[in-house]
């Protein structure tokens, strides 16, 4: 409201200036390289474009990097509602701790994430030397692309849970148990339905985060063709060797995957913010009527 | 079914809830739990639920018609629990709502699902809320919400019925409504029923007794006409409606409040023992002469007559203010008017000695 009157006031020159230059911005740096990305993905027709899948490291990336969100994301969403409940719903010791280790993986740069595994798995890291006896391979294998994954995308879902389950207190959970139902029936049939599309938003994200991950992930790979490529390392070995058709080809799977994530989250997010009125409506009429 | 509770303590972290507290509540009463924020009532209303538990090394239990329900869990103890904020599933319709506490049974117990509509059917008549039954929670006012809460809290047919606040979050309008609604619904389904709140006024209008609750303590309890007439501490006293408080003492044998010399029968009380005058507004008369009666020489500073009672707003010669109630009838008798100097005679007194209470 207050933005529309602002609005109004304000000379029309002014107006037309900051649209124009909002698109142009946006324009120049958002829709022109992704349109290229679809432009030169096409250049050498659309037979070459999907030419470009059929070659067998192309597809091995692909299969990888689905592979890696088939395991990365159920896991962070486990993880991500365990964790959102135990800070939402209990009070303990270190819980302000918790919520600031939660945001970690947004601090620091994928790149150090991905060191981190090194030392840790690698074979001279602390772990090394006993995983080798045992012939078990993380570092340079798919187990490391995925734990480096985990660990950038784990925030995502407890982000979007957190604050929506502390806004709903834990008096609705008390009414279930107290109206007879199980621990696994009150969370089925009371706190999963109320937080599904905050919790949908956030896999939304951590899956696109998930595939489009390249720091962590480079540094644990080892970029071996057809074995430890996922789609954006593909991507890199690809442009590096020149060949634009085959990398713009794969990188416009990524393009349309964002696309994808960006429809789903505007979806998600009207459906949240009815959720999250919802449940202020509920708080603030509470203490008005009190 | 009877509830008792014996022997209750609660401590949160250093405070402490409540304090050994033993409570017993007759087959078929409804009782209400009264004290101040803090004062343990619904603490103890949540441990009788099994919502909380009683501090671990101490011999509290919680019996229901004698039966030891202290170990059992929330969900086997069949209470029904209403709560303040009604705490409906809000993604569920007000049908679902009453229907869950059936619907979770197991499932060699869970009725049929054309039995469970029935059931459901028939307290949403009760709740004279049929219609709603497609509604969801947001949809409805807070007065449906919570008649929809005690709906879904009668449908597992509980042994008692335990409500916390359950009209706090309302508007004065709907909760005077609402407040004799639930006493009617109690004299036709009759179940034990312990009621929480902070309002004095909804404790003496509802409950067959009254339970006063302070720090963690129970502090009196009877019918609601013994709470209110014959309060057995200052606390109770104040806590059940305004009062005139003066201060004074005791001077040989009597009780003496400035100009107001009265009897006071308890003996063996030391000249100078510091004394307490309680007197609720109505229990003040006022004349414009003095009649013979001990009396405080007083000036109107306020006449409010707007109401179902005329309010006198009084300041005394000590600067003290009075408050006097008073029937529009005995007003017409005596109209005083802002600025008048009149006498203030007591209808009714309680003396407490100081540091007893």
């Amino acid at each position: 409201m207050k933005a529309n009157a602002l609005g109004r006031s304000d000379p029309r020159w002014l107006r037309a200036l900051l649209i124009s230059v909002t698109v142009l911005f946006l324009g120049v740096f958002l829709f022109l390289p992704l349109l290229t990305v679809f432009l030169e993905a096409l250049r050498k027709g659309v037979a070459a474009y999907f030419a470009s899948f059929t070659d067998p490291d192309a597809r091995s990336a692909v299969l990888l990097t689905l592979l890696t969100a088939g395991i990365a994301v159920p896991c962070n969403l486990v993880f991500g509602l365990l964790a959102s409940w135990a800070i939402a719903k209990f009070e303990f010791k270190g819980k302000s701790l918790l919520i600031t280790l939660i945001d970690l993986p947004f601090a620091v740069s994928p790149v150090i994430a991905g060191l981190v595994y090194v030392l840790m798995f690698g074979a001279q890291g602390w772990f090394g030397p006993w995983l080798e006896g045992h012939r078990i391979h993380i570092i340079f294998a798919v187990p490391g692309i995925v734990l480096a994954t985990m660990f950038v995308t784990f925030p995502f879902v407890a982000r979007e849970l957190i604050p929506l389950m502390q806004e709903q207190d834990t008096d609705e959970e008390y009414a279930a148990i107290s109206l007879g139902a199980s621990g696994w029936q009150t969370f089925r049939r009371v706190t999963l339905p109320n937080v599904k599309w905050a919790l949908l938003y956030g896999v939304v994200l951590c899956n696109a985060r998930a595939m489009g991950e390249f720091g962590a992930v480079s540094v644990v790979s080892g970029h071996i063709r057809g074995l430890t490529n996922t789609m954006p390392l593909h991507v890199e070995i690809l442009y590096n060797e020149y060949n634009f058709a085959a990398a713009f080809a794969v990188a416009s799977l990524l393009a349309l995957l964002a696309l994808a994530t960006l429809i789903a989250k505007t979806v998600l997010e009207s459906r949240l913010q009815t959720g999250l009125r919802a449940a202020e409506d509920v708080a603030q009429e509470a203490v008005h009527e009190y | 079914m009877s509830i008792e509770a014996c022997n209750i303590s609660k401590t949160f972290g250093s405070f402490r809830a409540l304090r050994g507290v033993n409570l017993k509540v007759n087959d078929g009463q409804l009782v209400a739990l009264l004290g101040p924020s803090g004062s343990g009532k619904t603490t103890l209303l949540r441990i009788i639920a099994g919502l909380e538990e009683t501090d671990p090394d101490t011999s509290g239990a919680i019996l229901f018609h004698g039966e030891n329900v202290t170990g059992s869990r929330a969900g086997q103890r069949r209470v029904g629990f209403v709560f303040q904020h009604y705490a409906l599933f809000r993604n569920m319709t007000v049908f679902d709502n009453i229907a869950f506490g059936l619907r979770v049974r197991p499932r060699r117990l869970r009725p049929k699902e054309s039995e469970i509509r029935t059931k459901v059917e028939e307290l949403l008549h009760l709740i004279h809320l049929r219609e709603l039954a497609p509604r969801f929670p947001s949809q409805l006012s807070g007065g449906q919400r919570q008649r929809v809460a005690l709906a879904r809290a009668l449908a597992i047919e509980p042994r008692v019925l335990l409500l916390d606040e359950p009209f706090g979050a309302l508007d004065a309008k709907v909760r005077h409504g609402l407040r004799r609604w639930l006493r009617r619904l109690h004299d036709e389904i009759h179940i034990t029923s312990l009621l929480v709140t902070h309002d004095q006024e909804e404790a003496l209008e509802v409950a067959d007794r009254v339970v006063v609750m302070r720090d963690g303590r129970i502090e009196q309890e009877g019918t609601p006409e013994e709470v209110y007439h014959h309060p057995n501490s200052e606390f109770v006293m104040d806590f059940m409606g305004n009062v005139n408080l003066f201060h004074g003492r005791i001077e040989s044998g009597k009780a003496v409040f400035g100009s107001l010399v009265l009897d006071h029968a308890e003996a063996g009380v030391p000249d100078g023992h510091g004394a307490r005058l309680f007197v609720r507004p109505f229990e003040l008369d006022i004349s414009r002469q003095p009649n013979g009666l001990p009396s405080i020489k007083a000036r109107v500073t306020r006449v409010q007559s707007a109401g179902a009672q005329v309010r006198i707003e009084l300041s005394s010669e000590s600067g003290q203010t009075m408050h006097v109630e008073m029937p529009h009838s005995r007003f017409r008798e005596r109209t005083v008017a802002p600025q008048e100097d009149v006498y203030v005679t007591l209808l009714d007194s309680r003396i407490f000695l100081e540091n007893q209470g």
